[in-house]
């Protein structure tokens, strides 16, 4: 079992209550925008605090309101890859790769770096870069932060079909090569249908 | 009448620079304190505090300087301890001057420093904080160096503000030739006096200068580290 959810949280006027388990890969968030998907994502990275529910990740426990158990953002380890990336403007992609790196990391930042294609950008701007590959970059800072799981909020939009497809192929190798749970949002059943290991479907 | 300043005046452009540079090093931690404060608190009193910082910006400097003068004078509260306890007083010193400048920049320090504070991207801390960074790596890495285009121009604006400080100084510290007569105070000495007027002029040029390149350099430095972002600071 890899994602062990069930979290209730009312934002303004409307209540998102979620609850699933599921086997290990890569597991599609599918539903429509404003069905609390982002939401949930970061109620699982610690950025939104659930009213109640617990969330456990491989057996770890990040939040129980009931056991009063509520990991910090910093001690999660999520491997966050946002929908508007969020590179830090101020530093260089190295910098911005090497963030989250901890001393003794898993995977080797040659590897990320090649495994990803970003070689040639390691002393650009983030505002220098493509759409796709910031958000190459995006994925690398997640991977290189040495990440318990990764989260991917629909990693594919905004970018044309033609980039669609290079990081769509990118994220099935990454399925396949690291054994990470991997929680993948987007709206577009066909994704999910290509990507998925276990696909859940959210209704309004 | 020559252009270039007589030794006594140089003494007057240092000690003005001097004032200046020290109001706005002491003032600096304690501006960017007071805009994170009120950018990112808060708290009962936030209200107070900021009224209590923007005062100087439209209370006569002549009511602000009297007021430095009830509290920092050898009968008031703080000059007393101060006088009591390290044997210093600020009165008719050069140091006092350099307090009345720092007050007096202050509200425009804490201005910019505190919209460009509001400007940072607080997706980019929570991208941050999901990558493991602490407290402070966040405040050192992410906030501070996004902070920095306000930081600088905060700083550039307060020193242009000091160096053109008058009335809360001639009030606090009056008038004492070397020791607190700054370049405005020895313009409007010079006025008094017949024959002052090339005096006046060349006071008024370095005074002129001196604004305009901290100015300027504000606006440069705001521009060099925005990194693309729009940061408007004054």
């Amino acid at each position: 079992m890899s994602f062990d959810i069930d979290v209730r949280r009312r934002i303004g006027d409307r209540t998102i209550a979620l609850q699933f388990r599921t086997g290990p890969g890569l597991i599609a968030l599918v539903g429509p925008s404003g069905v609390g998907k982002t939401s949930l994502l970061n109620m699982v990275a610690g950025l939104l605090k659930p009213d109640a529910g617990h969330i456990a990740i491989n057996g770890t426990t990040l939040f129980d309101s009931a056991a009063g158990i509520d990991v910090p953002v910093a001690q999660r380890r999520a491997g966050y890859v946002f929908q508007d990336m969020r590179l830090f403007p101020h530093l260089r992609v190295q910098a911005n790769l090497l963030y989250g790196r901890p001393k003794s990391g898993s995977l080797a930042f040659s590897d990320v770096v090649r495994f990803l294609g970003i070689g040639h950008l390691l002393d650009r701007m983030p505002s220098t870069l493509s759409g796709g590959e910031a958000k190459r970059v995006a994925i690398g800072r997640a991977l290189l932060s040495d990440p318990a799981f990764l989260l991917m909020d629909e990693p594919l939009s905004s970018l044309d079909p033609a980039r669609q497809e290079e990081i769509m192929i990118e994220i099935g190798r990454l399925r396949d090569q690291f054994a990470l749970p991997i929680l993948y949002v987007t709206h577009s059943p066909a994704e999910a249908e290509r990507l998925a290991t276990q696909t859940i479907r959210l209704n309004v | 009448m020559t252009w270039l300043p007589t030794p006594e005046e140089w003494g007057v452009i240092t000690l003005s620079l001097q004032v200046s540079l020290i109001a706005v090093a002491a003032m600096l931690p304690i501006a960017f304190g007071l805009a994170w404060l009120l950018a990112r608190r808060r708290f009962p009193g936030l209200l107070l505090l900021e009224t209590l910082v923007y005062l100087p910006l439209v209370v006569p400097p002549v009511v602000t300087g009297w007021l430095l003068l009830i509290l920092f004078g050898a009968n008031g509260p703080i000059g007393r301890w101060m006088l009591d306890w390290f044997g210093i007083t600020l009165l008719f010193r050069w140091t006092g001057a350099a307090l009345a400048a720092a007050i007096m920049a202050m509200p425009l320090m804490v201005r910019a420093m505190r919209l460009s504070i509001e400007a940072i991207d607080r997706r980019l801390e929570d991208a941050a904080r999901t990558l493991g960074a602490s407290h402070w790596r966040l405040f050192w890495t992410i906030s501070l160096p996004l902070a920095l285009p306000g930081i600088l121009a905060g700083t550039m604006l307060g020193f242009a503000r000091s160096i053109g400080e008058f009335g809360a100084t001639i009030t606090f510290v009056s008038d004492i030739p070397g020791e607190t007569r700054t370049l405005p105070i020895a313009i409007y000495a010079a006025l008094q006096v017949p024959g002052g007027e090339a005096m006046v002029s060349r006071f008024a040029i370095i005074s002129v200068l001196l604004s305009l390149g901290a100015l300027l350099l504000s606006e440069l430095m705001a521009r060099r580290f925005t990194y693309g972002r729009a940061v408007h600071v004054l």
